[in-house]
């Protein structure tokens, strides 16, 4: 059955004819359709295509023609009609969305920092085209081949612009929480870490302290390899000491090489403003030997432990460390090793080669219930060591998480890094740890000198 | 400078993890997300010549050659005998067509039976299939109209006694060509080669030709403005020349008036009034005579030329001056006229592909949403994200040719082979679709794109050329 309707003076678009008819033609009971405007040359299509009607060859270059051929033609018809008066939904405005660098500038003409997270390998090749622009760059990308890493910190330097990371988790900038960072107040105190954990950890208790961060400058945890020579660390360091909201500093790295630490321990010496240093591993004068203790000499308090618990010493027992926080493990590893306490087994989950191709357990803390199921069971660990990383960009609930893994079989130590005012809130996190019957202490290095303690 | 960063507040180009960009937008932050895709889709030789390359100097070449296109003055000048503009075209059976260089034997369809339709116009046969021999026996030579100077929509052909339309790019002195508009339904520059599609010909040769010629050498037009007045009127100049096409009438009627005989001139104007696509030859040829100017322009990376033959994508990159980049064309996507089917389409064809290079057609697809029904949901937020991408792409927008939908930001111009190779973004091309086989003519409209390693080889051949 041929079916045409002619709407008189009716005109449209050809391209919007042409979307409704290929709609109609899809209808069921449809065999061919099309919408066309009356004109010489459309009849002419239609006739070839053998669905003009006696109506349609009336129609003139005024009309619109709906023609259909096909079983329940007059049905396509009226739904052809339906289909040409539809309005349509537009999308909800999102992110602003770019498929490159100069397109983002585009919709960003004033962008000033760069936040890389691609795969390693390509991680080098985004921040030198952003550092090309002017912007300043944070890597967050770990597994980027040293001698990049080197590169780039000399490109930034000679541009003038800050390069963070690579592998930099976490920067607080002018009250910004950027990446992998906790909910920190303002305050005066600028931190350069080359390390993120180390950075969430003292930019948390300084909150918790009363006091708050003017910026969180990550700097990649290889800064103070004896090949990078501690370049971001140097930089981050001036930066800070011209910035006139920081009126006093604070240096965290994980395990440095020795003449990279000399080499920034000579140069603070020159500072104008009050430093304290903690790099892990480096016992020497003046320097802090915790985080804990570097948050605590940065605002000259305290961390008031948290309210005692009900647990036994354990004379001589194993403790297993499992951690999300590469720095976190090495901050309570080193404190074992300071009480020549040995036979203790410290994992960090989150090493690269733990993740490669995989979520870091600060965003899926699954990963660590079986090494926690793992390490209850076994008859060589007597207490369990962790740590329980909120903020940004970590999972929404990982106290939960570790809960339903523990049984009360051990005793379980964990602290919590994080503040109030992270979307996981602190407080909550440790209550359902306590819960749970974990022993929660008020920081890492709590953590594991109640630990030590307990064994000892 | 790194004090500036510290005084805040950051704005944020994110590269990855889009997770980032929600927390710094809920935190206050002005932030754009990059959906990020490995540079070169990971190809380590392509990214090693991006990395190899000196960004600084191409980029100096580069913006000169922008200069020289947005220092262009086109005008429609003349109309006369393609012989006469194109003097190898008298001294020898030459058939110019579109797109690369391409032998008999490779030709599509569609091609052959334009070729064969202009030898039989030409008289150097009596008829189609003894125009097929002489074809096929190397009995007349072949090249592209870009070799010539000339542009040809779809197959593009050109031949001695074809009208031509000159024209002028007055501030470089270079003058560029392309056949007249022969309308809609069966035509030449689809294939079609019958009787009907010879008379019209003939008649574009005798009357139209001729008329047109005199009407434009008494007041040549200038078709910039012609251009930015369009583009605010819904034309993108490739697959809608509503707008344009009745601009240069009314820019035009007057002086053919002058020229003309009543009865050729009603004539005249009946075929210019009822071709919504006239323009459309005079808005390429304007396009080659924009971009001509950058041939040659030494470590310039920006696309001269984007052209294609029915069988391979060719395009032309500034530094590299005359040689051709080519790979198999691919098939457009597109909407169908009533009766026909992807089934029935020849793969991409034509010169026309010279306005996307000048930031007209699907780079301009923002200025005209009626046509962006051919693209994607075919909304306006469509046309929006399609000029958006090619911007991407683009080493710089055309003030010149503004785009009222995005604030009178320009048309996306001049083609950067190493972003497009970067980003794996391919240059899209609003198309008509012609029939696979001789004769039809056109059976749809559609979006094609260009290939990929066509930019890819331009890309390697720039960097051993550099080196």
């Amino acid at each position: 059955m041929l079916v045409n309707r002619v709407e008189r003076g009716r005109y449209l678009d050809s391209v919007a004819l042409m979307r409704v008819s290929r709609r109609v033609e899809a209808l069921p009971g449809v065999e061919a359709a099309a919408l066309l405007i009356g004109t010489p040359a459309n009849k002419a299509l239609l006739r070839n295509a053998g669905l003009l009607g006696a109506e349609g060859e009336q129609a003139t270059p005024n009309d619109l023609i709906i023609a259909v051929r096909g079983a329940k033609a007059a049905q396509a018809v009226e739904s052809g009609l339906q289909l040409l008066v539809e309005t349509r939904q537009e999308p909800a405005e999102a992110l602003p969305r770019a498929r490159s660098l100069p397109g983002a500038l585009e919709l960003l003409p004033d962008a000033n920092l760069a936040l890389v997270s691609v795969p390693g390998e390509f991680a080098a090749y985004e921040a030198r085209n952003a550092l090309e622009r002017g912007l300043h760059v944070l890597v967050f990308s770990d597994n980027v081949p040293l001698e990049e890493e080197i590169s780039l910190k000399r490109l930034a330097r000679d541009k003038g612009l800050l390069l963070m990371g690579p592998d930099c988790g976490t920067a607080l900038i002018a009250g910004t929480p950027i990446a992998f960072a906790n909910a920190v107040p303002r305050g005066d105190i600028g931190i350069v870490s080359a390390s993120g954990t180390g950075l969430q950890e003292v930019s948390s208790l300084i909150a918790r302290l009363g006091g708050g961060v003017s910026h969180g400058i990550g700097v990649g945890g290889r800064d103070l390899d004896a090949r990078i020579g501690a370049l971001g660390t140097l930089a981050a360091l001036e930066a800070l000491e011209q910035d006139p909201a920081t009126s006093k500093i604070v240096l965290i790295s994980k395990p440095p090489s020795p003449e990279a630490a000399q080499r920034v321990l000579e140069r603070i010496e020159r500072s104008p403003k009050p430093c304290v240093v903690c790099f892990l591993g480096l016992r020497a004068p003046g320097i802090a030997l915790t985080l804990t203790e570097a948050a605590e000499r940065a605002l000259n308090r305290k961390l008031a432990p948290l309210a005692p618990t009900r647990a036994k010493k354990i004379p001589g027992g194993r403790v297993r460390g499992l951690f999300c926080g590469g720095t976190l493990c090495a901050e309570g590893e080193l404190i074992f090793q300071a009480k020549n306490l040995s036979g203790h087994a410290f994992v960090d989950l989150g090493a690269d080669e733990l993740t490669r191709g995989r979520p870091h357990p600060m965003i899926e803390p699954e990963l660590r219930s079986d090494h926690l199921k793992r390490a209850l069971a076994d008859a060589a660990v007597d207490l369990v060591l962790v740590d329980v990383v909120l903020g940004y960009g970590a999972h929404e609930n990982p106290a939960a998480v570790l809960a339903k893994a523990i049984g009360k079989r051990k005793p379980v130590i964990a602290s919590v890094t994080g503040t109030e005012q992270d979307p996981q809130v602190w407080s909550r996190q440790v209550a359902i740890l306590r819960e749970a019957g974990v022993i929660v202490a008020a920081s890492n290095a709590h953590a594991a000198q109640l630990a030590a303690a307990l064994v000892a | 400078m790194i004090a500036a960063l510290l005084a805040g507040p950051v704005r944020v180009v994110n590269v990855g993890l889009a997770g980032f960009a929600r927390d710094l937008a809920a935190n206050g932050a002005a932030v754009v997300q990059i959906d990020w895709a490995p540079p070169a889709a990971g190809k380590p030789e392509l990214i090693a010549a991006l990395t190899r390359l000196d960004g600084k100097r191409i980029d100096a070449a580069n913006r000169a050659v922008i200069e020289k296109i947005l220092a262009a003055q086109p005008v429609l000048a003349d109309v006369r005998r393609a012989g006469e503009l194109i003097a190898p075209l008298d001294a020898q059976r030459l058939v110019l067509h579109a797109g690369p260089p391409i032998a008999w034997k490779d030709m599509c369809g569609p091609l052959k039976g334009a070729v064969c339709g202009a030898i039989v116009f030409e008289g150097w046969a009596a008829d189609l299939e003894a125009a097929e021999r002489l074809a096929g026996s190397g009995g007349v030579q072949f090249a592209p109209n870009h070799h010539f100077g000339a542009v040809g929509p779809m197959t593009g052909i050109t031949t001695r006694s074809m009208p031509l339309l000159a024209v002028e790019n007055r501030a470089f002195g270079n003058r560029a060509f392309c056949a007249l508009n022969e309308g809609l339904g069966k035509v030449m520059r689809f294939g079609g080669n019958d009787a009907e599609v010879l008379a019209r010909l003939a008649w574009l040769r005798d009357e139209f030709g001729p008329l047109l010629g005199a009407a434009a050498r008494a007041a040549p037009v200038e078709l910039k403005p012609i251009i930015a007045r369009g583009l605010a009127m819904g034309d993108e100049m490739h697959q809608r020349n509503v707008a344009c096409s009745s601009l240069l009438l009314r820019a035009l009627s007057p002086h053919l008036a002058r020229a003309g005989e009543p009865h050729a001139l009603a004539k005249a104007f009946e075929f210019m009034a009822g071709n919504d696509q006239f323009f459309l030859n005079v808005a390429m040829a304007t396009g080659k005579s924009i971009l001509d100017p950058a041939r040659g322009a030494a470590d310039s990376t920006l696309v001269t030329a984007m052209a294609r033959n029915g069988t391979e994508f060719g395009i032309r990159i500034a530094a590299l001056g005359d040689a051709w980049f080519t790979a198999p064309v691919e098939m457009p996507q597109g909407l169908y006229f009533p009766g026909f089917s992807a089934a029935d389409a020849n793969p991409d064809m034509g010169d026309s592909a010279i306005l996307e290079a000048v930031g007209l057609g699907a780079f301009a697809m923002a200025a005209a949403p009626a046509v962006a029904g051919f693209v994607g949901a075919g909304g306006f937020a469509d046309a929006v994200r399609a000029t958006r991408a090619m911007a991407e792409i683009c080493a710089a927008r055309n003030p010149a040719w503004g785009l009222p939908a995005l604030e009178f930001s320009g048309t996306p111009t001049g083609i950067d082979v190493r972003r497009v190779v970067e980003t794996g973004i391919a240059p899209a091309i609003n198309t008509g679709i012609a029939h696979r086989r001789a004769g039809v003519g056109q059976v749809g409209a559609g979006v094609a794109r260009a290939p990929l390693a066509c930019f890819e080889k331009a890309l390697l051949a720039f960097a051993a050329h550099a080196r």
